[in-house]
């Protein structure tokens, strides 16, 4: 393309271009020393460790919490007769959901090819595994004694002779948790592979190349490796796709196959599987901007990928306001049962009022700002919108659990629910391990696929020439 | 290098040719491929999807693995649950039949899923020959750079066709940047 041309197709574009997927000056050796170089240089900006030392404070928090729950009970958190399902619940729901876009960046967007994946797929892949080990807590915790919990969770060969209760979608959540956590895992460190090879190879620390060396497995970049790898990751994306989908669809049947009102219904699965993704894209925001500012990942994750899934987020934000619109006319106009009628104008109008507004107004209403280019580009307000969907999906959980139990058929069994400390303690401890973890993840493993990175500038290099959109790209760089 | 003057096949592993772009080393693979060599191996920083093919590797059986995993996932998930509810401890649980199949399905399908992941992930490795911390390769001083931006093509001394010389001159008409013998 001759340089006489160029300024005028830029002005043509004009807003409407499409911003590049990498930088323009990236070439295979400056993506490997850039990305292995965050963790292998040594230089740890202050900013990790206050932010390390916040994130502490929660693991402390957690900690405490825990062991308190241990020694006295689930007495100490505020759930009672009649919600029996409090905080524990609606967090493990909300923790749960927010690994889901890690899933679908990694497994779904590489089955539709769609190469703006590959800068925030690590990431939300351990965005993924640490969301689900905070999910799996609450379950656990919510039991009292965990230990003894264990004949009825899991089909061992206990003493006494019993095993689960397979006909209960509670135990197929368990099945459905720990395969999506074992899953997310293999899928993960099958990626890290050729990167650990990266690491091992420019690792200049005794430790860090026995450490990554033995992680990389002597993964040496043959081909016959590559042609197995490949097919292995694709299968394991086929395979992670109806897993993802599966995963929280059973979550919402531990709430749908009861016959309480605000819970017995059909459109609890697909609505759970896209206010899941909402949430977790929400997710990756909120912890990809601040890590592309802080490590000046800009040229990987550029303002494409913002664009993305902003878009995607907005999407899947209409698929959860049209849930909520269909749950209020079934139960308003379509039911036809006074029950299911009360619930919803209790939803709307009882003592947690409150709570359906802030949710329609955080999850629905401020998140329409993503139709507009000019939000969706900028990283400011994306970041106030994810923080926006987060606690409209925590409190779309809330709104679930505790205003759906708090007032059932009979008012003599009404009542009101009133966390304790220990509950915000509990909840806010595992914000602060989910924080420590993915700041350890970033200090120790490359958190953007090096190989795949790499694989983008090949194929931008040749398939790319046939591609408009490519010499647009071109031209604008 | 020096104590051994009379260089044998058996003494070494093969030898590398190191290329600086990708599109190199698949032109070298095609050439050797055409010279009649067949043990060879390219190496690259990432996943080259011709290189396979031009190298004339055949089709692999991971995916046969990975159906006979889900299928055993499906057998040992609803296994499982049969046993316990119909033959081992049969408990009435809201007048439901004791093999009520329709709620065996969801850990059924997890299974599968579960088990055929294993067999995809497991069997990747395993037909790789990995994990595999020692190989002649890494004795390339330079190779460290096959996880970085060069590519590199290994002609292995146990190929019927390999003579030092001759594969030597061989591979340098293939512009390559380097060339090492690789020790075993």
């Amino acid at each position: 393309m001759s340089s006489a041309v160029q300024p005028v197709v830029q002005q043509q574009l004009g807003e409407n271009q499409v911003p590049p997927l990498m930088g323009p000056s990236l070439t295979y050796r400056s993506i490997t020393e850039k990305l292995s170089d965050v963790v292998l240089s040594g230089h740890i900006p202050t900013s990790w460790f206050v932010a390390l030392a916040i994130a502490l404070m929660g693991v402390g928090s957690l900690t405490i919490s825990a062991v308190v729950l241990l020694m006295i009970g689930t007495g100490i958190w505020g759930i009672t007769i009649p919600i029996g399902w409090g905080f524990a619940i609606i967090n493990f729901v909300w923790w749960i959901g927010i690994g889901h876009a890690g899933t679908l960046i990694s497994a779904v967007l590489h089955i539709l090819n769609q190469q703006w994946r590959t800068s925030i797929n690590r990431f939300a892949e351990a965005m993924t595994l640490v969301a689900v080990l905070c999910a799996g807590m609450f379950p656990l915790l919510h039991t009292g004694r965990p230990w003894l919990a264990a004949y009825w969770l899991f089909p061992y060969p206990s003493t006494m002779g019993v095993w689960p209760q397979f006909r209960s979608p509670l135990i197929w959540d368990v099945f459905a948790v720990l395969t999506y956590l074992t899953v997310s895992l293999l899928f993960w460190y099958v990626g890290l592979v050729p990167d650990l090879a990266a690491m091992r190879d420019r690792a200049k620390t005794k430790i860090g190349q026995i450490a990554y060396g033995m992680l990389a497995m002597g993964w040496r970049g043959s081909a016959l490796h590559w042609q197995r790898y490949d097919i292995a990751y694709l299968l394991l994306a086929g395979l992670s796709t109806p897993l993802v989908v599966s995963v929280h669809s059973i979550v919402s049947l531990d709430f749908a196959v009861s016959v309480i009102p605000g819970w017995h219904t059909t459109i609890f699965p697909p609505y759970f599987v896209a206010g899941a993704v909402y949430a977790g894209f929400a997710m990756v925001f909120t912890l990809g901007i601040p890590l592309r500012s802080v490590y000046k990942l800009e040229d990987f994750i550029t303002m494409r990928h913002m664009d993305n899934m902003a878009k995607v987020m907005l999407a899947t934000g209409l698929f959860v306001a049209y849930g909520y619109a269909m749950e209020a006319f079934t139960s308003l106009v379509y039911a036809g049962t006074s029950n299911e009628y009360f619930m919803m104008s209790n939803r709307m109008f009882g003592p947690y009022g409150w709570s359906y507004w802030t949710l329609v107004l955080t999850n629905i209403l401020i998140p329409q700002l993503l139709w507009f280019r000019r939000v969706r580009r900028s990283v400011g307000m994306l970041f106030l919108i994810s923080m926006s969907i987060n606690v409209g999906m925590w409190l779309e959980r809330f709104v679930i659990v505790v205003v759906s139990l708090h007032r059932d058929f009979m008012p003599s069994s009404w009542g009101m629910y009133y966390p304790t400390v220990w509950d915000f303690a509990t909840f806010i401890g595992t914000l602060g391990f989910f924080l420590t973890m993915m700041l350890l993840f970033v200090r120790a493993l490359p958190a953007i696929s090096i190989a795949e990175m790499r694989l983008l500038l090949f194929e931008k290099k040749h398939h790319g020439k046939h591609h408009e959109k490519a010499h647009v790209e071109e031209a604008a760089a | 290098m020096s104590s051994a003057p009379a260089e044998t096949k058996s003494s070494l592993y093969g030898l590398m040719a190191e290329f600086d772009s990708a599109e190199s080393l698949l032109a070298a693979a095609h050439s050797a491929r055409k010279a009649g060599y067949t043990k060879m191996d390219g190496y690259s920083p990432f996943a080259i999807e011709e290189l396979d093919e031009a190298l004339g590797f055949k089709k692999s059986w991971l995916p046969l693995f990975v159906l006979l995993g889900g299928l055993t996932g499906v057998a040992v998930g609803y296994g499982l649950q049969y046993w316990i509810s119909v033959i081992d401890y049969p408990v009435l649980v809201g007048g439901k039949p004791y093999h009520s199949w329709p709620a065996f399905i969801p850990v059924t399908y997890e299974l599968m899923i579960l088990f055929a992941s294993f067999a995809a992930v497991i069997s990747m490795f395993a037909l790789n020959g990995l994990p595999m911390p020692y190989h002649p390769v890494f004795n390339v001083d330079r190779f460290s750079m096959a996880s970085n931006d060069r590519f590199f093509l290994c002609i292995e001394a146990s190929d019927p066709k390999f003579e030092l010389e001759r594969t030597k001159s061989f591979l340098e008409q293939c512009h390559p940047t380097h060339i090492s013998e690789v020790e075993p």
